[in-house]
């Protein structure tokens, strides 16, 4: 690791790199910072735990999803199917205003949601926005688990089979841990991917990080360093998710010696 | 010839059947752990197995012989119902699987617990590539039939040891030789303590010096008097361990006996044409 690193081409990079961030921090307007540092914090915080939340259902989503695909009955794997392609083929943006504008609107005007203890939920922009990321991180990952959960071997399945492994007891023990094993990878990468479009929710008035730059710069009127701090968070953000799922990966068992 | 099954009705059916002297050694008093009757198979217009039917009787090893494409994986994986038999009857020590009139088996339970009374071993192994050696051996144990975890292990740890991998219990099967996960998977199927064994083709997917190893094994469990049903290529060895051997020609039994008539002095041209093509 450390040689590769360390190969001339990477050396002079990284001077130019770490050149380019001492420059900016010395040479840029950071008198803003301290004022609007706790808003960071919280818009910090907001983006982390819309992202992980959205994870995590979108994810419980997604695996029904590519189950029903992978080998469920007509009646469960079109309907999957067709979900997936709608929330792939459309924009999130999209997804997002037709929440929050569509049935953001239409909530009020109906009285047995209006008197609800649901209700004060729902008269909030952050809901919305949750479960538009939820349902596009289940279209993208019911696609890939759909793959996953047929490349599922053969054979392992037949030898749970053959040894009168119940049903469920095959999906929970056998085919559900080596489909997400053979999707670790691509869904470390889908993370970052949900982890970038998570500021789409700054159109619907929720204040994560994104907004919160974009606050400071229509306030101080300074352009470059609010954004230079975004795409370190973003950074940053990206790095922490990229070494979990390495690490995550690592404590896997390798297919082959 | 047609085989009568120890079930209850067909019990006293059987017992005046015996009529061939070589069947009423066979029959003596051993009750019948796996019995096939009339069995048929299609995968569409394909009839794959046109009527065949065969026993063995507790401690019998039966051998299944024939070429590529004949049914013999077929009629093993119907006998533990990986494959929805056609028509026909299937009794594993005695007790008949109900079947719906479409011929699916009506109860899904009664199909698991024969399936765990029947250990089967395949071609490919397909040990659990996740899971490391000694989980692959208790994982059913422990979660299907509810065995105490320690319990579980220990009889694993002796299993493990008997097939020669007492060192390999941590190992992921990526890491065994072919060998070593083909004897890992009998030791796992050994761990549900089956009432019979079915191996399909246990050598076939091995590099010949990988061969001996498992044999040595498969061995073993007939000599200590254990049921199997066996498809193999390994004549000599099929001729030593066998009591019974069937030889099959495209969905139907072209000739069975005991080994020594079947290899010594086989009667069918295909079954001589067969053994020529082997040897
Ligand atoms: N699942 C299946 N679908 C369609 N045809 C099959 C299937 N399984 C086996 N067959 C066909 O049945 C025939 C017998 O196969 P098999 O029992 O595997 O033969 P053997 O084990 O004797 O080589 C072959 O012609 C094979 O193509
Ligand atoms: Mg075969």
């Amino acid at each position: 690791m450390m040689r590769v690193m360390l190969q001339p081409h990477r050396i002079v990079m990284l001077m130019i790199a770490l050149a380019l961030v001492v420059w900016i921090v010395l040479a840029g307007n950071w008198s803003w910072l301290p004022k609007y540092a706790p808003m960071i914090g919280q818009g910090i915080w907001r983006t982390v735990w819309l992202l992980v939340l959205s994870l995590v259902i979108g994810f419980a989503l997604a695996v029904p999803l590519g189950l029903a695909q992978a080998s469920g009955p007509w009646y469960l794997a079109r309907p999957a199917q067709a979900f997936c392609t709608v929330i792939r083929g459309t924009p999130l943006l999209l997804q997002i205003w037709l929440l929050y504008f569509g049935l953001g609107a239409l909530f009020p005007s109906i009285p047995w949601i209006r008197e609800s203890d649901l209700w004060p939920l729902l008269r909030q922009a952050w809901p919305y926005a949750l479960v538009a990321l939820s349902l596009s991180f289940a279209g993208y990952e019911g696609e890939v688990m759909r793959g996953a959960f047929a490349s599922v071997p053969r054979g392992q399945l037949e030898a749970a089979r053959a040894m009168g492994m119940p049903r469920r007891k095959i999906l929970s023990r056998i085919s559900f841990p080596l489909a997400l094993r053979s999707v670790l990878p691509t869904l470390g990468g889908e993370t970052v991917l949900q982890l970038k479009a998570t500021p789409l929710v700054a159109t619907i008035t929720v204040v994560e990080i994104y907004a919160v730059t974009s606050r400071v710069r229509q306030d101080t009127l300074i352009i470059y360093e609010p954004l230079f701090l975004l795409a370190a968070v973003y950074l940053v953000l990206a790095g922490i998710i990229v070494a979990l799922f390495r690490w995550f990966e690592g404590r896997q068992p390798r297919r082959q010696p | 010839m047609q085989v009568g099954c120890d079930d209850g009705k067909a019990m006293r059916g059987v017992q005046e059947q015996m009529s061939t002297a070589s069947q009423a050694v066979r029959n003596e008093a051993r009750p019948e752990a796996i019995c096939v009757q009339n069995l048929h198979k299609s995968f569409g217009q394909h009839e794959v197995l046109k009527g065949v039917s065969i026993s063995a009787r507790e401690g019998d090893v039966v051998t299944l012989i024939g070429g590529s494409g004949s049914g013999k994986s077929t009629l093993l994986r119907c006998v533990n119902f990986l494959e929805t038999p056609s028509s026909g009857r299937i009794l594993i020590g005695g007790e008949e699987v109900r079947c719906r009139p479409d011929g699916t088996p009506a109860d899904r339970r009664q199909i698991e617990r024969i399936r765990q009374s029947l250990g089967m071993v395949f071609q490919q192994f397909n040990l659990w590539t996740h899971k490391t050696v000694l989980e692959n051996l208790i994982e059913v144990p422990v979660q299907v039939l509810g065995k105490p975890r320690d319990e579980a292990v220990a009889m694993a740890r002796k299993l493990l040891d008997r097939v020669g991998l007492k060192t390999k219990e941590d190992a992921y099967p990526a890491f065994l030789s072919g060998g070593q996960q083909q004897r890992a998977a009998i030791a796992r199927a050994l761990c549900m303590e089956p009432r019979a064994m079915l191996f399909d083709e246990p050598t076939s997917a091995l590099d010949p010096e990988l061969v001996g190893e498992v044999l040595a094994v498969i061995r073993s469990l007939a000599d200590e008097g254990r049921t199997m049903l066996l498809v193999t290529h390994e004549m000599k060895f099929a001729r030593e361990v066998s009591d019974h051997i069937v030889y099959l020609y495209n969905g139907l039994i072209e000739e069975e006996g005991p080994p020594d008539q079947l290899f010594g002095a086989p009667q069918s041209a295909r079954l001589q044409q067969f053994l020529k093509s082997v040897s």
